[in-house]
């Protein structure tokens, strides 16, 4: 048997949805190496899928330090099965076209910038300071996405239509977000995560100017998607598992 | 083996400060201000701290061995080398030394992240006509830019 099996304190729970998040986005944007309508954006989505991949590092080294015991960072990545990821649905779903990437990686941005703010307050010292790097990385890759979102969303007709299409299909999954289960109350309640609400105006406010520059408007408000949080994931996540913990569950422990 | 002494720290501190960036050799790590800090620690084995730039940059690791060798060469045994992120690495920290070797060598420095804004000079033509390609690089830490003057690509250090 490959699979670990972890005791999730809400501190280690909280840090596997973070890394996970990352982690999974990262993945997701990878996937794009070699296949970007254009040279400059096959680097642009690598460099962001890197960026993403050193905070999911960092993340899953200080879960494996407050989990305590053996596991290390690659056990964390490569050996749960899809229940027990807690990533935000909205990064497990498949690539989709540039557009589709585009905005996600723009809700995305949106969120975790003002998050990684705030976070850099957060009791837990390792975790302010993996915030500090990731703000400035995540800052950057706003500027990115939005700038993207602006050109496609006030570009052609089919680069609008497929931006709107995106908005679309990805606004419900924008609830996840924000929510605050037990495990959320138990962070904000011990000062380690910000509470959500306050991270909602900025959110809004920065999506608002970047469809309002589109010449597009944001979704109206709908049902939302929700169960990443829980281990209950769309049927998208197993299949990438499949890929990327392949090496590591067909020979344990190998090393370059 | 003996606890360093103020002469070995010394040396240790000057194999650290020379230990090349992998992927721009000719900056070094000091001049990139990734190093914070070299001492003997209270059990005389040397630590050094460095603070990496990107979160997912490859060249950490290599960084890090490089800085473990050029120690144990300079003869004070094998180093803790810590990689300390806070307060985050900026760009901030390159010293003028390492701006003028990035020019030099074609890429365009950083301006003091407080003025993003101001204009990206050309580091072969010194023209303030330029605009930007690709906000990414080849490297994370660098973006692609294009001269309207002299119409030559050049690579240009994020601010960050």
């Amino acid at each position: 048997m490959t699979t670990i099996q972890l005791e999730e304190t809400p501190h280690l729970a909280y840090l596997l949805r973070l890394a996970d998040s990352a982690l999974i986005n990262a993945h997701r944007l990878s996937e794009w190496c070699g296949h970007a309508p254009m040279l400059e954006e096959d680097l642009a989505l690598t460099n962001v899928a890197l960026d993403l991949l050193g905070q999911a590092r960092l993340l899953y080294e200080h879960a494996a330090a407050v989990d305590g015991n053996e596991w290390r960072e690659d056990d964390l990545a490569y050996r749960r099965d899809a229940p027990q990821f807690r990533n935000l649905l909205i990064t497990e779903l498949p690539r989709g076209d540039f557009a589709f990437t585009i905005v996600r990686q723009a809700l995305l941005s949106a969120f975790f910038h003002p998050f990684w703010q705030r976070a850099q307050g957060s009791t837990d010292r390792a975790l302010a300071a993996i915030a500090g790097k990731a703000e400035k990385e995540v800052a950057y890759h706003l500027r990115h996405s939005g700038a993207w979102l602006v050109r496609l969303g006030d570009g052609t007709e089919e680069s609008r239509r497929r931006t709107v299409d995106a908005l679309d299909a990805l606004w419900s999954y924008t609830g996840e977000l924000f929510e605050v289960d037990p495990v959320g109350e138990a962070m904000i309640e011990a000062g380690i995560g910000p509470d959500p609400e306050t991270i909602r105006p900025v959110f809004e406010q920065t999506i608002d100017r970047l469809v309002d520059e589109a010449g597009l408007a944001r979704p109206p408000g709908t049902w939302m998607q929700s169960g990443g949080l829980r281990g209950v994931h769309t049927e998208h996540l197993g299949h990438l598992l499949a890929v990327m913990q392949h090496l590591q569950r067909a020979y344990p422990g190998a090393v370059w | 083996m003996t606890t360093p002494g103020p002469e070995e720290l010394e040396r240790a501190i000057a194999a650290v400060s020379a230990v090349p960036d992998p992927e721009i050799p000719f900056v070094s790590i000091a001049d990139l201000g990734m190093v914070r800090g070299v001492r003997v620690a209270p059990d005389g084995v040397v630590e050094v701290d460095l603070s990496p730039t990107y979160s997912g940059c490859p060249a950490t690791p290599v960084i890090a061995g490089e800085v473990a060798r050029a120690v144990e060469a300079a003869g004070c045994g094998n180093p803790r080398v810590n990689l300390v992120l806070s307060p985050a690495w900026t760009t901030d920290w390159i010293t003028p030394e390492g701006r003028r070797a990035l020019a030099c060598n074609g890429i365009a420095p950083p301006q003091p992240c407080r003025a993003r804004e101001d204009a990206v000079v050309c580091p072969r033509c010194g023209s303030e006509a330029t605009e930007v390609i690709s906000v990414f690089g080849s490297t994370p830490c660098k973006s692609l830019w294009r001269c309207r003057s002299c119409r030559e690509p050049f690579e240009r250090f994020k601010c960050l």
